[in-house]
């Protein structure tokens, strides 16, 4: 995926696209990758030596060792498994992790928290880092938030229902607000039916067993999340991987599927199924998703679409990525998505033909043995999905997609303007910003929580070894003020540590006002 | 070629031992070769000259690919591509599928409970200690809610940890008197994410038949070696234990990698029954395996201060390797926990997958566990009083009509099943199904039949009807309901 060319397909394909569909992902400059190398390299060599001091006691050792009476077990974890927990991750792992103790919106506090032996242990010196701007929580529409309408209904529920279930949907853990909360669901999408579960990554692993078994084939894009690996693992299918994003690939795989059939044996498929996601969250990317619909109509496969970040924050009625590529959410076979990210609650959701929700109901593993979603979350989702519908009376949820995506829009320029290079779609409110080098990726985090920004780093094994990224999540709740200070002390750090790696022209940044047509074609 | 070697023997030696001269030498084994050549037989020649023409001819022949052996053309690949016919994505479930109706519960799951519009006596969620309506636990949890709103946004590692998941996994970790605890946010994912973390391809794992469906989604994931022992048969595990130190020994390279691991429940949901865990704690030991012990229906439950199985066997916690239970049952909240010793533990927050890759507990919950917790703290008598409602249930449920009761006397969870199976296993599930829907709603008692997934499980429990024995019911309650089962019992099973 090193593509070092910007993607633009306005009239190709047929006019599949309705409107302008732009990626970037620039090439790594290669200076730098050579320096990324470099420094990989120098720290394994003082990873060596450190481990070589600890294991003749010149060191202090830190790490938890096994008990006395269980030496001579066989060791639990293979010693060089660690090794890059130990040398490398442990240097800069105050950067993950950091504990909250306010609502995660669009500005939050932190509790400050010391370490004196080079981050093996931490303690809290009591002190709380107030109003941090938050760039780094899944808070796409700003509904995570303690006060409004979505709290107090959650708040009546808690008081009338309690909190837990302590029992299975096919036991009696069905309440009538669950089938409720489906019916709704289901009307937000488009499609017949809907079920909810009450964890995202169990939505993944506990139902892609149920759809597709042994003697089925899952084509799964290169870089899925692990909870559709491990789902897709569970299953039994033969799993075949294709390049993200990449239709040629996809194409090319299917036709070599249908013709070949099963390995060894040549019986035909029973069933293919194709496995992608909405915004891939490690790249900003969006699924090409018209040409995806395409493949699949022609070669008879089934789509499972995995809308975990782009339900509630693409579109412009934010019904995810079907919405925005205009298309028909009868096409898609499965819409799976989660409510953690747009709806400020938790748990995921699957939703599709009545026929399929109806195979669910009574075959999905969560049905039978997980407990059912917790009454005020549910209460939540529903009025946080009212919202966005415009059901509540009001026009908030339209003006938070709106604000949503005039945030993504300027706040992407701004930062490609500066110099800095940013992966992904211009429409994903995800914003990966490459750092490269594993040092930077400590520095950076630490840099902005100096100047009251909390940030998020990514690094191996996340991402590739040399593409280290800091991620950036737009919120409907961060206003222009809010996100004009995050981008003067970006571009304070980002000359400080020099990141600015970007070799394609700076265009000065005009002052010019909010371009408000944001749907038409963006001129760049 | 042969020839020429065994000919030319007696050259290189000289030729290493006169090595004084390299281009007299050379050239004397040159002529030593020329004249062996003249001397050699006919037949060996012929022979060395057919070799050396097939290796020629080997070399410059096209290789042979096993897969084209025949070369579709795109005529035929579209044609094959048309004719495909793919299965529909779910077989069609017929209209009266019994798992498909659900019942429909209004209002709080809790002690007296509305089901398809009936208000009866709930005999059937895992509301062991009372606390789904508890009214401390509700308001901490608006508390909380008040303060952080519903959800974290976000998994423990991106800006997910609360100081609410601190404060509940230290609290855990007291409660249970280990050194760390990790919480998850789904109880399924608990043991299924704990499991893989540890044991991978190659690794063996013994683990006893009746286990949950968690703990084998956990062993499918894993991808290790499964052994199974028949339930709760310690001479079953020895036999397989000494197999494998057999194997151990041929092997032993092998053996020093390769970790061993015995999976137990403490209190079996399946059967209602306990683990010998004293038994397992020789054999852990004796045979260097460890113990992962899973103890959602005991946490809570047994031991003096509900610390579980452990407790109540009187046993030193560090001796198991990791405890895993989930929130769901007894402490009334949702997710799990994880808890051991700090070197098992720590390696999870990195590995265990329904850690890094979801997102965190809402933090109401977690402050709804960290309450369900004071009060288990505060008051040990309830666990006695439990008991003592578990013992009751059981004495007098014993001699029902034509069903008999599975599990142990101060098991919380009971299974009530047919005395004598009628030999298919739909019949059965009718039959008890008629029993349930005698019961409740017309008589007041809300009873469930145990679910299973019947083609996913390995070992399919017989079907059983599930009865709970919670804290908040009155000996009335229990009295009611050993009637209403009995008469049901007598009724349909004549």
């Amino acid at each position: 995926m090193k593509a070092g060319h910007v993607h633009v397909h306005a009239a190709s394909h047929g006019g599949l696209y309705s409107r302008p569909f732009i990626e970037s992902f620039e090439e790594t400059p290669m200076l730098v990758a050579v320096f990324t190398y470099m420094s990989y390299g120098i720290l394994t060599i003082f990873g060596y030596l450190r481990d070589f001091l600890r294991h003749w006691k010149i060191e202090r050792c830190n790490i938890a060792r096994e008990k006395e009476e269980q030496k001579d077990f066989v060791p639990l974890y293979q010693d060089f498994e660690n090794f890059y927990n130990r040398n490398i991750y442990m240097r800069i792992r105050d950067s993950w992790n950091r504990p909250l103790c306010s609502v995660p919106g669009a500005k939050m506090d932190l509790l400050e928290q010391a370490t004196h032996d080079y981050n093996w242990t931490f303690h809290y010196t009591g002190r709380v880092m107030h109003d941090v701007i938050n760039l780094g929580s899944y808070n796409y529409l700003g509904f995570a938030d303690n006060t409004g309408p979505c709290a107090d209904s959650a708040a009546e529920a808690t008081m009338k229902y309690g909190v837990g279930v302590a029992s299975t949907r096919q036991e009696i853990g069905n309440l009538d607000r669950h089938e409720e909360m489906e019916k709704l669901v289901a009307k937000f999408l488009g499609v017949e039916s809907a079920m909810t579960f009450g964890m995202g990554f169990a939505t993944n692993s506990m139902n892609i067993p149920a759809l597709s078994g042994k003697g089925c084939l899952i084509l799964s894009d290169e870089l899925n999340h692990a909870s559709l690996v491990l789902g897709a693992r569970l299953s039994g299918s033969t799993i075949r991987v294709f390049k993200h994003n990449n239709m040629q690939s996809l194409e090319k795989l299917l036709r070599e599927a249908i013709v070949h059939g099963q390995p060894r044996t040549h019986r035909p498929w029973k069933k293919i199924l194709i496995v992608v996601e909405g915004i891939y969250s490690m790249e900003g990317s969006v699924v090409r998703l018209p040409e995806v619909i395409a493949l699949k109509k022609r070669y008879r496969a089934y789509l499972y679409l995995d809308e975990a970040h782009s339900i509630g924050a693409l579109g412009p009625r934010g019904r995810g990525v079907v919405d925005y590529f205009g298309l028909d959410p009868c096409d898609v076979d499965v819409m799976m998505g989660t409510f953690t990210k747009s709806f400020g609650a938790a748990g995921g959701y699957i939703a599709g033909k009545r026929e399929l929700i109806e195979y669910l109901r009574s075959h999905s593993h969560s049905a039978v043995y997980a407990t059912s979603m917790s009454p005020p979350v549910m209460e939540q989702i529903i009025t946080s999905m009212k919202c966005i519908m415009g059901e509540d009376g009001t026009t908030m949820g339209c003006e938070r997609v709106r604000q949503l995506a005039k945030n993504t829009v300027y706040f992407r320029k701004r930062l490609r303007e500066m110099g800095f290079i940013i992966y992904g779609n211009e429409g994903s409110p995800v914003v990966p910003m490459m750092l490269y080098m594993p040092a930077k990726i400590g520095a950076f985090a630490r840099e902005m929580l100096k100047r009251n920004i909390g940030v998020v780093g990514v690094g191996f094994p996340a991402t590739p070894i040399i593409e280290s990224r800091a991620r950036f999540c737009i919120s409907a709740a961060h206003t222009k003020d809010v996100l004009d200070t995050a981008l003067s002390v970006i571009n304070e750090v980002g000359d400080l540590l020099q990141l600015k790696y970007s070799r394609r022209k700076r265009q000065p940044s005009l002052a010019r006002p909010f371009d408000d047509n944001v749907y038409e074609d963006i001129d760049d | 070629m042969f020839m020429l070697l065994t000919h030319s023997q007696p050259c290189f030696f000289s030729f290493y031992t006169n090595n004084i001269n390299m281009a007299s030498g050379q050239q004397w084994v040159l002529v030593e070769m020329v004249q062996a050549f003249y001397e050699a037989p006919a037949y060996h020649l012929i022979l060395e000259g057919i070799l050396i023409l097939w290796i020629i001819r080997l070399l410059f022949s096209k290789t042979y690919k096993l897969h084209e052996t025949y070369r579709l053309t795109e005529k035929e690949k579209e044609d094959l591509i048309e004719e495909w016919q793919p299965e529909p994505l779910v077989p069609p479930v017929s209209k009266d599928h019994p798992s498909l109706s659900y019942d429909v519960v209004t209002g709080p799951p809790s002690h007296n409970i509305i089901i398809n519009g009936k208000e009866c006596i709930n005999f059937a969620s895992f509301n062991f200690l009372g606390l789904l309506d508890n009214e401390r636990v509700k308001q901490k949890a608006l508390a909380s809610l008040k303060k952080y709103g519903v959800g974290t946004c976000g998994p423990r590692g991106f800006y997910g940890t609360f100081d609410v998941h601190l404060e509940l996994e230290s609290r855990l970790a007291n409660f249970m008197k280990t050194e760390e605890a990790i919480i998850y946010s789904y109880g399924f994912a608990t043991i299924a994410s704990a499991i893989p973390a540890y044991s991978k391809r190659g690794d063996i794992i013994f683990v006893d038949e009746a286990a949950c469906f968690s703990i084998q989604k956990g062993l499918q994931a894993s991808r290790s070696f499964i052994k199974y022992f028949k339930h709760n048969d310690m001479e079953d595990l020895e036999r397989l234990l000494k197999e494998q130190e057999l194997e151990d020994h041929k092997n032993p390279r092998k053996a020093r990698v390769t970790r061993k691991f015995i999976v137990v429940e403490g209190l079996y949901i399946n059967t209602a029954d306990i683990c010998p865990l004293p038994e397992l704690l020789k054999l852990k030991y004796k045979y260097k395996v460890r113990i992962f012990l899973e103890e959602s229906m005991s946490f809570g439950v047994l031991g003096e201060h509900g610390r579980g199985v452990t407790e109540h066997f009187g046993v030193n916690i560090d001796d198991i390797d990791l405890i895993s239970a989930n929130m769901e049952n007894a402490v009334a909240s949702i997710g799990g926990f994880c808890c051991g010793r700090s070197f098992v533990i720590d390696h999870q927050r990195l590995s265990g997958q329904g850690y890094c890759f979801s997102a965190s507990l809402p933090p109401m919950l977690a402050a709804a566990a960290i309450e369900a917790l004071n009060i288990m703290e505060e008051d040990p008598d309830i666990f006695t009083v439990l008991r003592e409602k578990c013992k009751h249930v059981y004495t007098a449920l014993q001699g029902t009509p034509g069903l008999k009761l599975v599990g142990v006397q101060f098991a919380p969870a009971l299974h009530l099943q047919l005395e004598r199976s009628s030999g298919s296993r739909d019949s059965d599930m009718q039959l008890l199904r008629t029993i349930v829907e005698y019961v409740s709603p017309t008589r007041g008692v809300a009873l469930t039949l145990a679910r299973y997934l019947e083609k996913e499980e390995r070992f399919l429990p017989s079907p059983s009807i599930r009865v709970v024995v919670t804290i908040e019911q009155t000996d009335q309650d229990i009295q009611k309901a050993v009637s209403c089962i009995q008469e049901a019992a007598s009724a349909v099973l004549k």
